[in-house]
């Protein structure tokens, strides 16, 4: 029952720091950029301003473009849910192991790409186009990134793969270097930053995310904002406590988890400057140049993959 | 009373309805409600008998007095044929009750005459299905296979009118005789080294590892070309779309699992001993259907024809199983095997429900809009939201997302090539993930492709006059459709269930069942043990369940919530024109994989006649076609031609000469039997 509870809080708790993350993105690169950033709770007082505000709807729109932030929100925070944040084996990550995880991330996309279409504007199709797209070509990266890590640790559930990395102690894999950056280069055309896409337009023709939800208004766009943010966070977490678990509490003792809480909190902040600086360098990218970025991040999975099988499995 | 009985009842239902849809040109009310109540009856039938043999297991066989004087009819009804009749069962009892609405296209249209053969050959294209599913020798195996296709092609013929629909059935007719041909050839090298034509006498045979190969390759061609897999699927898109609806789905949904439960029962079952090699083929063949199908179907506008395209996609993924199955299973490594296999298995029967229920989707909307063009469809969510609503629930079925039953399968492929580890082979360890990579990327080029099929038809605004006066359609067609969706979730919920119940196919096949797939309860599926992988479907089902009952019932601060019109760029009015189109959305797809296809563009642009540097008009072209034409068909009918035409000098006309000829053919061949 206390394993219950502590994944409860756990979810909880990655709900609601979720903005915190973006929060932190966004003033980190605003100082990176030389601007004068917002505050870090800047994310908080947006959506709780969206959240109080009424909706505005297409006379076209169906119960589809109405369903689809909830959809998409109970999709991301389950989710978020079987990611191990702060604790491991806790009961949640038995319900759904890593490729359940791609597929909650999968129906949010798909309802999403649907609501894109719904009002039967030109935006929305073309961001649904793209999006449906970009995801195509990034959720084979992710899953061949995801099961060069399951064939290492012989399980595709991700808190026995967090611990295998755990007490495998400093081992250095090839194959899990290759994996970290291909997943790291999905990360970022998964939740649309730079170069894929840019979270902070509105210019019509480099859309993609934006011009999916360009139709959505108060609560509904709040829901969705907040859905974001948290598989922005899904993404990082995952990259942190896969690849450095350290820190993460085995054991259910207070000084355990707030340990836990300080090394994710760390993790995050320093993986937040590590794409603030990757989007600072890097220019928006063509549409068609991204096949090409993802093709590559494929190569490097799929080299991940054969270093594994060759390098570093002996056969049994 | 034996499960037998109730295959006989199903087996004789079938027939019956054919043949009181004999007197249907009289009365049309005989085959709309005779005829689909004998063949719901016969559905049942199926569906129980079918279950009772899966869980009780055993074999039970019987001996008609029917077929050649020295080898009775043997018929066997088992685990195997047991799940496959449920498979077949399940649809025919969806388009039973489809079926009388459906009719109602066709009896406005004063072609009365066409009924006889619609009702008859319907019946009989399912009693053959039945039959395939049950004989225990190759003669009925052979008589059954043949009726089975036979009757199917009168159904693609069945809209004569149309040039390009009788090419499609000839095409059809001739690929379907071609692949028996090969099966023929297959059960005759089991026949020869097994000295007899029953599954009995061919499981006792011991043959040589080139024999047992050759046999193999045999009844791969054969079963895989009426399987549909890639390069000899071109019959597939052409066939299953002119065929009425509910024959679509019936020959996309079931008949191509009989093609699988012939691949399934000549390979596991009669073979004996498996080869690695031939896994390899299976599954690497699998890969490319998977891919290139879902691939050409993104390319498709035509509904239905984007729909048997994505047949040749799931019956790849079904291939990737079996592949792997045998990869594993001649590695003596029997857990992953029986994972594979199972996951095989569940695909074949979730692509049936999933498949079956877009099909009927499509004639709902075919039969209340006259489109078949998805670029003339548009917002029927509004105009039909029964039939939306079904079919949003198959196309999240097949885009494989949790917690549908596509997903399920696709879940347990994936578990299955992650245990490459445990193979010895270098070379297969590496390229059992690259196959995952393709299922992985054929799954999520799924869900693009249906996003457009659902976007571009059931959302935004009617493209079309017709469209924008669809109705929805009469009960029967819904409860039809319903049923499917119900099932699909229902499959997808309690995969854990459905995996213990289907246990007693590895069981009879393999030796042993799957060992821990069940062990943690039914809320729980963990196919090798809960440390490697565990997936509970309830507890998904019921987490997305409880949060939608919050944001339903948690009454939120009213908030205003106003209508308006959206923004259109300025240019005066949203309209119909301004959307994407099914051809836009795929553009991407269409540059990025360009090779794929034989992509023929023409932008055409003529000058304004005052201002010759205006561009008065554009036209744009598009045809895209199937590289496997003009690579494997092309030179192959050239082939035919140029032979045919140098056997055709011996042909004089003058019968003197042709009594020679069969003198001398007489001769040769009573040289050769002495």
């Amino acid at each position: 029952m206390i394993g219950w509870a502590m994944a409860a809080v756990q979810c909880l708790l990655f709900v609601a720091t979720a903005p915190l993350f973006a929060g932190w993105i966004k003033r980190v690169k605003c100082r990176a950029q030389n601007r004068a950033a917002p505050s870090l709770f800047q994310p908080y007082r947006d959506l709780t301003k969206l959240l109080r505000k009424g909706v505005v709807l297409a006379y076209d729109a169906s119960w589809i473009f109405r369903a689809t932030p909830y959809v998409v929100f109970t999709t991301t925070v389950l989710a978020a849910a079987v990611v191990p944040l702060i604790a491991l084996r806790l009961p949640t990550s038995a319900i759904a192991d890593v490729i359940v995880l791609v597929g909650f991330l999968g129906l949010g996309r798909f309802f999403l790409a649907l609501a894109g279409m719904d009002i039967g504007t030109a935006f929305g199709g073309m961001g649904s186009s793209r999006e449906m797209m970009i995801g195509a070509l990034a959720e084979p990266v992710l899953l061949m990134t995801v099961f060069t890590l399951a064939m290492s640790a012989s399980t595709t559930n991700l808190s026995e793969a967090v611990s295998f990395t755990l007490h495998g102690g400093l081992v250095i894999r090839p194959s899990f270097l290759f994996a970290l950056v291909g997943l790291m280069m999905v990360a970022v055309a998964e939740t649309g930053r730079i170069p894929i896409d840019n979270p902070a337009t509105h210019l019509e023709l480099t859309m993609v995310h934006e011009a999916m939800i360009l139709e959505y208004s108060g609560r509904y766009l709040a829901l969705l904002e907040w859905a974001s943010m948290i598989k922005l966070m899904v993404y990082f977490v995952l990259i942190a406590n896969i690849f450095a678990p350290w820190g993460i509490a085995s054991t259910t003792t207070p000084t355990t988890l707030a340990l836990g809480v300080l090394a994710i909190a760390l993790k995050l902040m320093l993986l937040g400057i590590v794409l603030v600086l990757w989007e600072t360098v890097m220019a928006k990218m063509r549409l068609f140049r991204v096949p090409q970025y993802l093709g590559f991040a494929f190569l490097l999975s799929l080299l991940g993959m054969l270093t594994h099988v060759i390098l570093e499995s002996g056969g049994h | 009373m034996s499960p037998l009985v109730l295959a006989y009842l199903a087996l004789l239902g079938a027939l019956a309805s054919a043949a009181l849809s004999l007197g249907a040109e009289r009365y049309p009310g005989l085959l709309r409600y005779g005829s689909f109540a004998l063949l719901g009856a016969s559905g049942i039938c199926a569906v129980l008998g079918g279950a009772w043999v899966l869980l009780s297991g055993g074999r039970h066989s019987a001996e008609l007095a029917l077929g050649l004087p020295w080898l009775g009819w043997q018929l066997a009804f088992d685990p195997l044929s047991g799940f496959f009749l449920i498979i077949v069962g399940l649809l025919v009892g969806a388009v039973s009750l489809y079926g009388p609405g459906y009719m109602r296209g066709y009896l406005h249209r004063r072609r009365r005459e066409s009924l006889v053969a619609l009702g008859t050959a319907t019946g009989l294209f399912v009693a053959g299905m039945y039959l395939v599913l049950l004989a225990a020798d190759a003669f009925v195996f052979m008589v059954a296979w043949e009726l089975m296709s036979v009757a199917s092609y009168f159904l693609v013929a069945y809209q004569h009118q149309h040039a390009a629909n009788r090419r499609a059935a000839l095409l059809y007719l001739l690929m379907a005789h071609v692949g028996a041909l090969a099966i023929l050839l297959g059960f005759g090298v089991l026949a020869a080294k097994g000295n007899g034509f029953t599954f009995e006498a061919m499981r006792a045979a011991t043959l040589s590892p080139t024999w047992a190969s050759i046999a193999f390759a045999l009844a791969f061609f054969g079963y895989g070309m009426k399987a549909g897999m890639v390069p000899l699927h071109v019959w597939l898109p052409e066939a299953h779309p002119v065929a009425p609806s509910h024959i679509s789905a019936l020959m996309s949904g079931v008949m191509l699992k009989v093609a699988i439960y012939g691949l399934v029962r000549f390979c596991f079952d009669l073979l004996g001993e498996l080869q690695w090699q031939w896994g390899m083929t299976v599954l690497v063949i699998g890969a490319a259907s998977a891919l290139l199908g879902v691939l050409y179907a993104l390319m498709q506008h035509d509904l239905k024809r984007l729909l048997a395209y994505h047949s040749v996609e799931n019956i790849g993924i079904i291939l990737m199983g079996l592949g792997l199955s045998i990869i594993f299973l001649a590695n003596d490594h029997q857990v992953a095997g029986i994972l594979a296999m199972l996951a095989a298995l569940y695909h074949t029967l979730n692509h049936a429900l999933f498949k079956g229920l877009l099909f009927l989707g499509a004639g709902a909307v075919l039969h209340s809009s006259h489109e078949a063009d998805l670029n003339n469809m548009g917002g029927l969510i509004r105009r039909m939201p029964h039939t939306a609503l079904y079919f949003l629930v198959g196309c999240l079925a097949i885009s494989g997302l949790p917690p549908l039953n596509g997903f399920v399968s696709e879940w347990l492929t994936f578990q299955a090539t992650l245990q490459a580890p445990v193979l010895a082979s270098g070379v297969l360890r590496s390229i059992l993930p690259v196959t995952a990579a393709v299922l992985a990327l054929s799954a999520a080029l799924a869900a693009a492709c249906f996003v457009k099929v659902y976007g571009v038809a059931f959302l935004g605004q009617a493209r079309s006059r017709h469209t924008k006066r669809a109705r929805e359609v009469e009960i029967g067609m819904r409860a039809a459709m319903a049923a499917l969706a119900l099932l699909c979730v229902l499959f997808g919920v309690f995969p854990t269930t459905v995996i213990g119940a289907l246990g007693s196919i590895p069981l009879m096949l393999v030796g042993q069942g799957p060992p821990s797939a069940t062990t943690e309860g039914w809320l729980w599926l963990t196919p090798i043990s809960p440390e490697i992988a565990s997936y509970s479907a309830p507890l998904v089902a019921l987490a997305l369940v409880a949060t939608a009952l919050v944001f339903l019932f948690v009454r939120w601060r009213a908030l205003p919530r106003r209508r308006a019109y959206p923004w259109e760029c300025g240019f005066g009015e949203v309209n119909p024109r301004m959307q994407y189109t099914a051809t836009a959305f795929s553009m991407p797809i269409r540059r990025i994989f360009a090779p794929v296809w034989d992509v023929e563009e023409r932008i055409e642009e003529s000058a304004d006649s005052v201002q010759p540097a205006q561009v008065a008009s554009i036209r744009h072209q598009l045809h895209i076609h199937d590289r496997s034409w003009l690579r494997i068909y092309e030179p192959i009918g050239r082939l035919v031609i140029t032979a045919a035409r140098r056997v055709g000098r011996i042909q004089t006309g003058s019968i003197h000469a042709y009594l020679v000829y069969s003198f001398l053919t007489l001769l040769l061949l009573l040289w050769v039997v002495t």
